[in-house]
């Protein structure tokens, strides 16, 4: 199924990981307010929005085990802290609610920008699958869209923190289009259709209409773009040691 | 009852009529529109299925019944796999699975301004929320009959 030449499969491996990871990094996250979460409507729906980014992870380390030779489950679960390589922006702890909506409105939108580039792609296993998803990524832009509205909107605390929020992950936001080493190769070849530093002005054009309507503060550019997927901290370590509590008090298990 | 003749491709999607969707088991298979592809060949059945979400918990549910549907009916081996080569969309499901939803109480899908409710028929209705108990279902209110009820996404 891989109509790729080998030379090209270094990029791919790294574009599949960063994808996956950010993916199931957010969906474990967010998924932590189940039961929690301020009302009950959005206890379901903060659950169904991290099944669904859990879900796309699981079939994104599924292409990256068939492009690698290795096992999904291996790849999600068996690595160290320091080989995950998410944004940094999904680094944070869950902090409030509004720390949530702040944090899953910048990565949405910006994995919306890298979803459309994405789409139509030379490798037709990773385009295929991003087709799907984008159908239920509309579900997820219209809803955190409208929390933040309503965030914004409200007088007060909501705003406060909503703003409290944006000053802790501003910094972060870009870390999503962290470039990769081997996209020039990506995009020669067709599978993603511009490279990441232009995907990220595009991002940023999109969002400044919104935030500027919304009177919120813009995200400044990334600090440090060099540790946007490393040197993750506490906060990831914590979730890490949760997420892989089951696979290692028994190896191997399954449903 | 094994039938032992080789069965073709129609024999081995009426079976497959039989088998319902675990998460909303008025509708078969067939009429979720999941069914993708069916061949049959010397050494067994080979169908592929499109998931309704890329998530979908209830896959390998699904793979399994309806190995064991063909597999008892037909007595060989069958083969199961997923793909996203089609994107399963809302549209995929049948006429008689969008009345059978409809019955069991949940509207079919639709644009959420085009829901009408499935227990009344009003359209004055609202959406409590896009997202439900499964990930293929939102939450509306009915302000005809006053009552809580579940949509199909449109996707």
């Amino acid at each position: 199924m891989t109509d790729l030449a080998a030379p090209a499969v270094a990029g791919l491996d790294e574009l599949l990981l960063t994808m996956a990871d950010d993916e199931f990094v957010i969906g474990f996250s967010d998924s932590e307010w189940t039961g929690i979460a301020p009302m009950l409507e959005e206890d379901v729906a903060m659950s169904s929005l991290s099944q669904d980014e859990l879900g796309h992870a699981a079939a994104l380390y599924g292409l990256l085990a068939e492009v690698t030779g290795t096992d999904a489950d291996s790849i999600a679960y068996d690595r160290d802290p320091a080989d995950y390589r998410h944004a940094r922006l999904l680094d944070h702890g869950r902090g409030d609610w509004a720390m949530t909506i702040a944090r899953r409105y910048l990565y949405e939108t910006a994995d919306a920008v890298r979803l459309e580039a994405l789409a139509g792609g030379s490798w037709s296993p990773l385009a295929d699958l991003v087709a799907k998803i984008r159908r239920e990524e509309r579900y997820h832009a219209m809803h955190i869209t409208s929390w933040l509205e309503r965030l914004a909107s409200a007088r007060g605390e909501p705003r406060e923190r909503l703003i409290a929020a944006l000053g802790t992950l501003g910094p972060d936001a870009g870390t999503v289009f962290t470039p990769l080493d081997a996209e020039s190769t990506l995009v020669d070849r067709g599978v993603l259709a511009r490279p990441m530093a232009e995907l990220e002005g595009l991002w940023r054009a999109g969002i400044e209409q919104v935030f500027r309507r919304l009177d919120l503060p813009l995200p400044p550019p990334t600090a440090d773009p060099r540790r946007g997927r490393t040197h993750h901290g506490d906060a990831f370590r914590w979730l890490w040691g949760e997420f892989t509590a089951v696979r290692s008090a028994d190896p191997g298990a399954t449903w | 009852m094994v039938i032992t003749a080789n069965p073709s491709e129609a024999d081995v999607r009426v079976a497959l009529t039989e088998v319902p969707d675990p998460e909303i088991p008025v509708l078969s298979v067939v009429d979720l529109g999941i069914v993708h592809r069916v061949e049959v060949g010397a050494d067994g059945i080979d169908v592929t299925i499109l998931p309704t979400f890329v998530g979908c918990p209830a896959l390998d549910i699904i793979r399994t019944s309806i190995a064991d549907q063909l597999g008892s009916r037909f007595g060989r081996p069958v083969r199961v796999e997923t793909s996203f080569e089609v994107p399963w969309t809302s549209d995929r499901i049948s006429t008689s699975g969008r009345e059978a939803l409809r019955r069991a109480g949940i509207a079919p899908p639709a644009a959420p301004a085009d829901v009408r409710c499935p227990h009344c028929s009003s359209g004055d209705v609202v959406m409590d929320s896009a997202f439900g108990p499964t990930q293929c279902r939102s939450l509306f209110y009915c302000r005809g009959c006053r009552q809580p009820f579940e949509a199909l996404k449109s996707v």
